[in-house]
């Protein structure tokens, strides 16, 4: 119970750390919310005064602490693009990104493993040869310029989905669905590639050890050593990994939702950093950092649960 | 296995070298001035007189691909080298002691995972100002995060394991155990992550030159050509493809030598 | 972090200072001005979704003249003043069925036509007209929300259906700014959006969409469709993958690198009404030397740049003004630099500046200019000068070029909010707080000063003419191009028409055909 409350701050922590870093990103970097608010009616008064009237002319750590306070209060703030509160922008955007990483997520986990098999199984056949050099373009290929490809391949070519036509969720979930497939499959694509690679490294390191060896001498075959040993163990590497790459997937969904004109929380990240929409930028740097540091943290337990010798909490 | 290996290091071997003769090759000399523009001749089709054809300006995009490769190299490199310094140093310590530092550490860590890259590097380069190579810093510091947990996570291991103790047991010093003894165990296992490392590189200099940050146009680089690229994808498809082809070349042939070099952790 | 993250507000800068000016407009010389009507029957009705590069502002306030040019050319179908700007650059008779000026110039006097509704179904009257523009003028803060309109001194009701405006002092082009929005009095138009437009305001999606409906009870021709729907794309290849698959069915600012593969659509070519140019920062140690600036004209052939970067689509700019403006045009200007590579190099010799370096900022948002600074780059190279482009986020260039004035030189685009020459000019004034290039010329503020005090529009247009001279002699900017526009609709989609010199998407005239 402890290590659980024990954890539990740590995590807060971090969270809290994530969000500080962001206020002061926002105190960095040049382009005042007031200047982009005010565009060509800016003078030093005007700006002044809005300043004072958003409260921007306090000290940094005052508004920090304010900000602070007023979110585990569930008071997320107020929108300076859109002068409604942050909880009103987000509406519905959350679910789009949620259902979109899910998504990709499943996709990477549903082919990457039976893919990273089968890449060892026929390791010296042109399966292997081929699939394995596959991998590796795919790895290669950014992932705006897989979602520009795939549109044009999926949408224009074949006219399996219409680029640019999001069906919203609370209208059709099917529909909604089938269009996310597409930036799902550009994010993901490259995911697969990485996560059979790295299954496939893990089961030839696997039947390097003493065990697989004696499982031979028993006369075993390759396959059913692959099979009924190696797999198991050589998967907990990679879940390990599949658990940080979720984190990694909501990260990607940024960029691809920019190309599908998927209206989710990436392109409002991406929209309210340009504009300086700092309320609304920091509640979406939240909420990714939660994601990424509940499943780092599954990856930490994860990797002690796989060997037991590693100390790390 | 063994000659698997081996082929698939001779492969990775060929294709690097065959690159870094091409990037040789662009620092020496380029068919055409690769900045060089000409309204007579835009988006030509590849020809005898222009190999990959000519982009929007009428450049030649063969003696820009040279030129790009050359400059979208040094900066994966540079910036994966220092990820991966500052990453073996900050993982290596704090998977070696454990404790707060760790706790501290991985932390701070899992703060600059989970921030934006886009708002980081606004950040960079409002601290840095944007120029030629100031991604490299740029770029270095996003990857640090990750080598420093794959490091981490192995030394952990690595303490584990008999020859540390023995070497305790006979009073080496921490840091040489840790340096000395550990390091060189572990960079196998890393290979993989640098190759993917590098993969990142390539692309993330596509998207932090649009902000302002690293190769500056006119000048070449192969991650600005490709964003370049995608708007004249359906008039002028080669622009796209002998580029792509490039980066997958450059990609590839660092993949593959990694993993003949027995590259197979944990990325 | 992608690339086209910075949504793409066009050129927002400009507003027009106060002043007077005098006499109509002559209708521009486009080549879009006529109404492009296909063959097929003008269907009635209908819907159609209509992409656009940014989302709409925060308030959808028509006072506000901070607004983007994105939000303005909405807010056009919404909102309409006493008067409103016609295809031809003229004004034509909106709320206001009619108008009188005295003869001194500073009293004018609208008549408002009868039955004009609000979306809110309430008839406009004299209370309405006067609260909006006493609002708009800032008669009550003492602060104008439209800076053009602080030269009013008083709004007053004459009678059920008459409304006098007195002005500080004589202004003969004063109507110009009369297309300011009226509003139901009373209502905060920051939190309502109420106008008497032919569309009226239905809902908002951050960062997704912006719904419009006809409104039934438009006192004039009203809209053909009965829905609009503005879908947010920023970014400009995913626009012209949506219009070729047809998730949306118009848009109006593609360039002309865009339109290439939309081959197979109706393609409207007009100007993109902005006054594109490398903006010198005149403070900027060499360039306060007059025959480096000089140089710097003769080294870059905007033919050139033209040609490479736009296709060959813009009209070329001697000076500040927008080329729809027509009469205020000096096209004698485009004579004075020659591209001449030698000739520039003479003078930066003539100066002792024989090695030239400057840095170019541009915002990364605006592919267009991007592409013209590199052509820029490419030309000053054949001279000897050494410019490189510095790619800089549009918030850092509002904060650190435009606000700070810390730069060297910019290639950027202006534009201008009224059918006014002051909108391009005031802001070379000695002390404008948006003349950003340091420009300084006691010549310069005195005729332009003169020619706010005059009432002869002849006289009046010959003064503005000499200022845009002294901008061109004095070599204050180097004047590339207005860049062609492009509106893309499919092929069932008519009616789309150009406005010159502002930024105007008239979705009314807009209609499918059968």
């Amino acid at each position: 119970m402890q290590v659980v409350l024990k954890k539990t701050g740590v995590l807060l922590l971090t969270l809290l750390l994530v969000s500080g870093f962001a206020f002061l990103a926002f105190e960095i970097i040049p382009g005042d919310p007031t200047t982009m608010l005010l565009g060509s009616d800016y003078t030093p008064e005007r700006a002044a005064a809005l300043r004072e009237e958003m409260g921007l002319d306090r000290n940094v750590f005052l508004r920090f602490f304010a900000w602070v306070t007023a979110f585990l209060r569930g008071d997320m703030g107020t929108s300076y693009s859109y002068a409604m509160p942050v909880r009103e922008v987000l509406r519905g955007k959350i679910a789009v990104t949620a259902v979109l990483s899910l998504m990709s997520w499943v996709l990477v986990v549903a082919v990457s493993v039976p893919l990273g098999i089968a890449l060892v199984r026929y390791q010296h056949k042109p399966f292997g040869l081929i699939g394995n050099s596959l991998n590796q373009v795919l790895m290669a290929i950014p992932s705006f310029f897989l979602g520009i490809l795939l549109t044009y391949v999926f949408g224009l070519v074949l006219k399996l989905f219409t680029p640019g036509r999001f069906v919203p969720l609370e209208e059709s979930a099917a529909g909604s669905l089938g269009y996310l497939l597409f930036p799902a499959l550009a994010i993901s694509l490259p995911k697969i590639a990485k996560t059979a690679r790295l299954l496939r490294a893990s089961i030839l390191s696997e039947m390097k050890r003493d065990y697989v060896l004696t499982a031979y001498s028993h006369g075993s075959s390759r396959w059913m050593v692959i099979k009924n040993h190696v797999v198991r163990n050589a998967l907990l590497p990679v879940i390990t990994y599949l658990a940080m790459s979720l984190a990694d997937i909501v990260a990607s969904s940024i960029i691809v939702e920019q190309v599908f004109v998927v209206p989710g929380l990436g392109r409002l990240l991406v929209a309210s950093i340009s504009n300086r929409d700092y309320p609304v930028a920091l509640c979406i740097v939240v909420m990714i950092a939660s994601v990424v540091v509940v499943m780092n943290y599954l990856a930490d337990i994860l990797t002690q649960a796989v060997d037991p010798r590693v100390r790390l909490m | 296995m063994i000659d698997t290996k081996d082929r698939t290091f001779r492969v990775g071997a060929g294709i690097t070298a065959f690159m870094l003769v091409l990037i040789l090759l662009g620092a020496l000399w380029t068919p055409y001035d690769p900045n060089a523009m000409n309204a007579a001749e835009k988006m030509a089709s590849p020809s005898l007189r222009h190999l990959f054809g000519t982009d929007n300006f009428g450049r030649d995009i063969f003696s820009r691909v040279l030129q790009g490769t050359g400059s979208t190299f040094l900066i994966a490199l540079c910036s994966v080298g220092l990820g991966l310094l500052a990453g073996l140093l900050i993982g290596g310590l704090t998977g070696f002691y454990g404790g707060w530092v760790d706790e501290v550490l991985m932390r701070l860590n899992d703060s600059v995972t989970a921030f934006p890259s886009l708002l980081l590097a606004l950040v960079l380069i409002a601290v840095f100002h944007s120029g030629r190579y100031n991604i490299i810093l740029a770029l270095g510091i996003i990857f640090i995060p990750s080598f420093a947990r794959i490091v981490r996570t192995e030394v952990a291991r690595q303490k584990a394991l008999d020859y540390v103790a023995n070497a305790k047991l006979m009073g080496v010093k921490d840091m040489r155990i840790l340096f000395v003894h550990i390091m060189p165990n572990i960079l196998p296992v890393l290979l993989s992550s640098v190759a993917i490392g590098f993969n990142n590189a390539v692309l993330a200099e596509a998207s932090m030159s649009y902000l302002g940050l690293g190769v500056q146009p006119p000048d070449a680089s192969l991650g600005r050509m490709l964003s370049e690229a995608q708007t004249y994808l359906l008039r002028a498809p080669w622009y796209a493809l002998f580029v792509g082809l490039a980066i997958v070349l450059l990609v590839l042939g660092f993949g593959l030598l990694s993993e003949g070099l027995g590259g197979d952790g944990h990325a | 972090m992608k690339k086209r993250i910075l949504a793409l507000v066009l050129a927002v800068l400009m507003t027009a200072a106060l002043c007077a000016c005098g006499g109509g407009k002559s209708p521009a010389a486009q080549p879009s001005d006529t109404p492009i009507g296909s063959a097929g029957e003008k269907a009635q009705g209908g819907e159609i979704t209509v992409g656009i590069a940014a989302d709409l502002d925060t308030s959808l306030d028509p006072h506000v003249s901070s607004s983007s040019a994105g939000t303005r050319e909405v807010l056009f179908n919404i909102y309409e003043g006493l008067v409103k700007p016609d295809t031809d650059g003229n004004l034509i008779p909106a709320i206001a069925e009619d108008y009188t000026v005295n003869e001194t110039a500073d009293t004018y006097t609208y008549t408002l036509r009868e039955g004009v509704r609000f979306h809110n179904g309430k008839t406009v009257t004299v209370g309405d007209v006067v609260y909006s523009l006493t609002r708009a003028a800032g008669l009550e803060t003492g602060e104008p929300l439209v800076a053009e309109l602080g030269g009013i001194a008083a709004v007053e009701a004459k009678d059920g259906k008459t409304v006098t405006v007195t002005l500080k002092k004589p202004d003969a082009e004063f109507n110009a700014y009369m297309h300011a929005a009226i509003i139901p009095e009373g209502i905060d138009p920051a939190a309502e959006v109420v106008g008497t437009g032919p569309f009226r305001f239905v809902s908002r999606t951050p960062q997704d969409n912006i719904v419009l409906e006809k409104f039934a009870d438009y006192w004039g021709t009203g809209a053909m469709l009965d829905k609009v729907t503005l879908k947010v794309i920023p970014d400009g290849q995913t626009m012209v993958m949506s219009l070729r698959s047809g998730a949306i069915d118009m848009t109006n600012h593609l360039t002309a690198s865009q339109i290439a593969d939309l081959q197979d659509l109706t393609i409207l070519e007009g100007g993109s009404n902005i006054i594109q140019a490398l903006y010198l920062n005149n403070d900027f140690e060499p360039f306060r030397d007059v025959r480096v600036r000089q140089a710097l004209c003769y080294a870059i052939d905007r033919e050139g740049v033209i040609d490479l970067a736009n296709d060959g689509h813009g009209i070329p700019l001697a000076s500040s003004m927008i080329p729809s403006m027509g009469k205020y045009v000096v096209p004698e200007l485009l004579e004075l630099y020659k591209p001449d590579p030698e000739k520039a190099k003479a003078l930066l010799k003539e100066a002792g500046y024989e090695k030239l370096r400057f840095t170019i900022t541009v915002p990364s948002s605006y592919p267009a200019h991007v592409d013209a600074a590199q052509v820029i780059v490419e030309q000053l190279r054949a001279a000897g000068i050494e410019a490189e482009i510095n790619l800089v986020e549009w918030a850092t260039w509002y904060d650190e070029t435009y606000k700070g004035r810390q730069f060297e030189s910019t290639v950027v685009g202006m534009d201008t909010h009224s059918l006014a020459a002051s909108g391009c000019l005031a802001r070379f004034q000695s002390e404008s707080g948006k003349n950003f290039i340091n420009f300084k010329s006691a010549k310069y503020d005195e005729t332009y000063q003169k020619a706010l005090a005059t009432v002869d529009d002849t006289e009046q247009t010959a003064l503005f003419k000499e200022c845009e001279t002294i901008l061109a002699e004095e070599a204050a900017n180097v004047y590339i191009q207005d860049s062609a526009s492009f509106a893309v609709m499919q092929k069932d989609i008519a009616g789309y028409v150009f406005y010159p010199a502002l930024y105007i998407m008239d979705l009314s005239t807009v209609y499918r055909v059968q």
